[in-house]
């Protein structure tokens, strides 16, 4: 009789869902009503202890779901998919009860949103989770879409997951930041399902090659931004060309002030370039280096300034500033590390030595102003520190010859004392017998 | 009345005159064991010297220590010098002092009547230990900030008054700058008092008891202490002072980082290499033995062979090979052995 009853059981069940599929989408969601306040204790929950038995499929949800961030909040099962856990057959799965299955994609943000957009809710259980999610989603590319009835792109639970939802905080979460590249790669290095699209595939591997990637994925620096960190999350949509600086800047707030005032910022709006993304990159943005800057490959000037231009005089000009720096530092540190190597103390060498490190990072920061006076004033006063770490240490290694020479003059007066004493000693009668 | 007789008529000098020049030093087997007493002399007139120096631009505080140090070694004349002339003569002493002890333990120096010369001196390496751990600590600089640390919470592992002995030394619960002018004031003021009265006493005895006499083989010989012994001391201490100047200028003493208190303890913290045959051991014991703190147990064993070492002319006084002194040979090549044998392991293992 059992085997009826289970049967009957994954009947009714497998009925609820392809009713569920069945529905319509809406052309927009319809809100539904916010479920009841959790129970703090639920002694019963028919949901869970009927699927939990059913094996496959369906069992999948009700096996995971007590780690589920909303069970753990005290709902059930019933709050998204509706239902009476409380009774204890089929019946809890009645529409008349307001059982309505498994929901379709295009429901889910207006699902979501039932509590999620209401902050008399959410205030309940975070009093600072923002409420505009679902807002957001609607702005973004992937909301447009839905809106316009395409059901593939993602929704909430395609970057959450589902039976478990997850706290974002959680790593096991997929929109965890360092899950957050894998979850997006899901469908956008996913070729044969991008191809409607007919953009990109390749951003998922570009940004692991990157040094923002190496950061997050290699190091685990939750700094490090991620995919949302620049698309935004719930409104994930590209940076328009005109507000890329304003994206970087979340980090690189200096760099996108020097560029706004340099004359790049008007030429790349003119011609319609993406700002920092033409010189660094978008996803795959590697490690900046001096040779960036310059006239010819693989300086990224050169992708615009022809040789003979001003424009690659002036970026030749910025390059030999910072390589002059370079090696001025590079001297001074040789000297330097001469000396404390014979044991000097040259504390007072590494002062001077760190400010020139430093006026280097100021000097390649302003390369963004694209003013050859800045950059040549930050180098010039950096080779003047080095400058002066290496007379310390040019001094030092004078001093060691110097003690060196006073070694020598003072162990020869030595010998020749010793000598002096061991002849005397010599010339001494020997040994006599003892009293 | 000319000089030397008006000093004659005040100092009496010349029955110490007379003293000397008929004191003679015995030639044995081994004898150079008895240059050693005086190299340790020569190093601890050095340290008196250049510690003086270092007196006069050293401050004592936390928050000057390290950059008076610093000031020294750059911008005092022959600063430098100084403090690495001071730091290696430390070092030199602390193991001279010991080879004096072990070449008095194996010539047998110690039998009577020279048993209290023996204690006297044992007293005399103590304190030249504890001249070495509280020296250690003055230039407040990273290393020797937690190896004080370590090393005064080694002595509070002293069973019944370890943690009153820890507090008296830090001047509270921590190493901080009561440690520091703590440290200071024994370093520059009671050991030197202590080893001047010791030192003194000790000189005294040697000078009353002559040089030891081992048992050797042959007729009995000897020279003369002035002039023969004391020009070869003197070419010993010539060539002592050329080996500290050339180290001095060679390798000078690093000034090292200024402590920090809040930040972490760098690896592989040791203390200074003759403590580091006591720390080891620590290392290796057991945290429990027969129901006992291993450290506990490990200090206990350390102040009962400092113990052994004072008692060593009351347990072995028989001037023939004796079985007892056949063990006393033993113990000591033992002694020699593990303490280079452990400090070799402490410098191998991190």
């Amino acid at each position: 009789m059992r085997i009826f009853a289970r049967l009957a059981l994954v009947g009714l069940a497998v009925g609820a869902v392809w009713f569920a599929h069945a529905r319509p989408i809406p052309a927009a969601p319809a809100p539904a009503a916010t479920p009841a306040a959790p129970s703090p204790a639920r002694p019963f929950d028919s949901c869970v202890d009927c699927h939990r038995n059913l094996g496959g499929r369906l069992a999948a949800p009700a096996l995971r779901i007590a780690d589920d961030i909303h069970v753990k909040r005290g709902f059930s099962c019933a709050a998204c998919h509706g239902g009476d856990p409380r009774a204890a057959g089929l019946e809890a799965m009645d529409p008349k009860k307001g059982f309505v299955g498994k929901p379709k994609p295009a429901q889910l943000p207006t699902l979501c949103g039932n509590c999620h957009s209401k902050p008399e809710v959410m205030r309940r259980f975070n009093p600072n989770i923002p409420t505009d999610e679902v807002a957001r989603f609607f702005t973004s590319v992937h909301g447009q879409k839905l809106l316009k009835g395409d059901t593939r792109v993602a929704t909430c639970t395609s970057c959450h997951g589902v039976h478990p939802i997850l706290a974002v905080s959680d790593s096991k979460s997929p929109v965890f930041p360092t899950n957050v590249p894998a979850t997006c790669a899901r469908c956008h290095a996913d070729a044969q399902y991008m191809k409607p699209y007919g953009i990109a595939t390749t951003q998922y591997a570009e940004y692991q090659a990157s040094v923002h990637g190496e950061a997050l994925l290699k190091r685990g620096s939750k700094q490090a931004p991620t995919c949302n960190d620049c698309h935004g999350n719930h409104g994930a949509a590209p940076p328009g060309v005109t507000s890329v600086a304003n994206v970087c800047a979340q980090c690189h707030g200096s760099q996108r002030d020097l560029f706004v005032r340099s004359p790049h910022k008007a030429a790349y709006e003119a011609a319609g370039l993406p700002q920092c993304t033409v010189c660094h990159s978008n996803h795959k943005i590697v490690q900046p280096s001096d040779a960036m800057v310059g006239a010819a490959a693989p300086a990224v000037c050169a992708q615009c300034h022809a040789e003979g231009s001003k424009g690659a005089a002036s970026a030749r000009a910025i390059r030999t500033a910072l390589e002059d720096l370079k090696t001025s530092m590079a001297s001074a540190a040789d000297v330097v590390a001469r000396a404390e190597n014979a044991g000097m103390d040259m504390t007072d060498a590494k002062l001077p030595l760190s400010d020139a490190q430093t006026q280097l990072i100021l000097a390649r920061n302003l390369v963004h102003s694209l003013s050859l006076r800045e950059v040549q004033s930050a180098a010039t006063e950096g080779v003047g520190l080095s400058q002066r770490a290496a007379d310390f240490g040019r001094a030092a290694l004078a001093e060691i010859a110097f003690r060196r020479r006073g070694l020598i003059f003072a162990l020869a007066v030595l010998v020749i004392l010793a000598l002096g004493l061991y002849l005397k000693i010599r010339a001494m009668p020997g040994p006599s017998a003892s009293s | 009345m000319h000089l030397g007789g008006w000093l004659e008529d005040r100092l009496r000098w010349r029955a110490a005159d007379a003293f000397l020049r008929h004191k003679a030093v015995p030639i044995v087997r081994h004898g150079y064991v008895y240059y050693f007493g005086g190299i340790t002399l020569f190093l601890f007139v050095v340290q008196v010297v250049t510690g003086l120096l270092l007196l006069m631009y050293y401050k004592p505080t936390a928050e000057a220590a390290h950059d008076s140090i610093r000031f020294i070694t750059s911008k005092v004349q022959f600063g430098w010098l100084v403090r690495s002339v001071h730091s290696w003569a430390a070092n030199l002493m602390v193991f001279w002092v010991f080879a004096h002890m072990f070449g008095a333990f194996f010539v047998g120096a110690y039998r009577r009547p020279r048993e209290v010369t023996w204690i006297s001196g044992t007293l005399l390496l103590f304190i030249t230990m504890t001249f070495g751990f509280t020296g250690y600590l003055l230039p407040w600089n990273t290393l020797a900030y937690f190896a004080t640390k370590v090393g005064t919470e080694i002595v509070g592992a002293v069973p019944l008054v370890g943690h009153g002995l820890l507090v008296l030394l830090r001047g509270g619960e921590d190493v901080t700058e009561a440690t520091l002018n703590r440290f200071f004031g024994i370093h520059v003021a009671i050991l030197p008092l202590l080893t001047t009265m010791l030192l003194g006493f000790h000189l005294f005895l040697v000078q009353l008891h002559g040089m030891s006499r081992p048992e050797s083989r042959g007729p009995a010989r000897s020279v003369a202490f002035v002039p023969n012994f004391v020009l070869r001391e003197a070419l010993i201490w010539v060539i002592g002072l050329g080996v500290l100047a050339t180290l001095a200028v060679l390798l000078p003493w690093p000034v090292g980082e200024r402590a920090d208190p809040l930040a972490p303890a760098p690896a592989g913290i040791r203390p200074e290499w003759y403590f580091v045959f006591m720390f080891q051991t620590l290392k290796l014991i057991p945290p429990h033995v027969l129901g006992i703190e291993g450290e506990r147990l490990g200090i206990l064993a350390f102040m009962l062979a400092a113990l052994v070492l004072l008692a060593v002319p009351l347990l072995e006084h028989d001037d023939r090979k004796t079985r007892a002194r056949r063990i006393a040979l033993a113990l000591g090549i033992f002694a020699v052995l593990y303490m280079a044998g452990m400090t070799i392991v402490g410098y191998l293992v991190p």
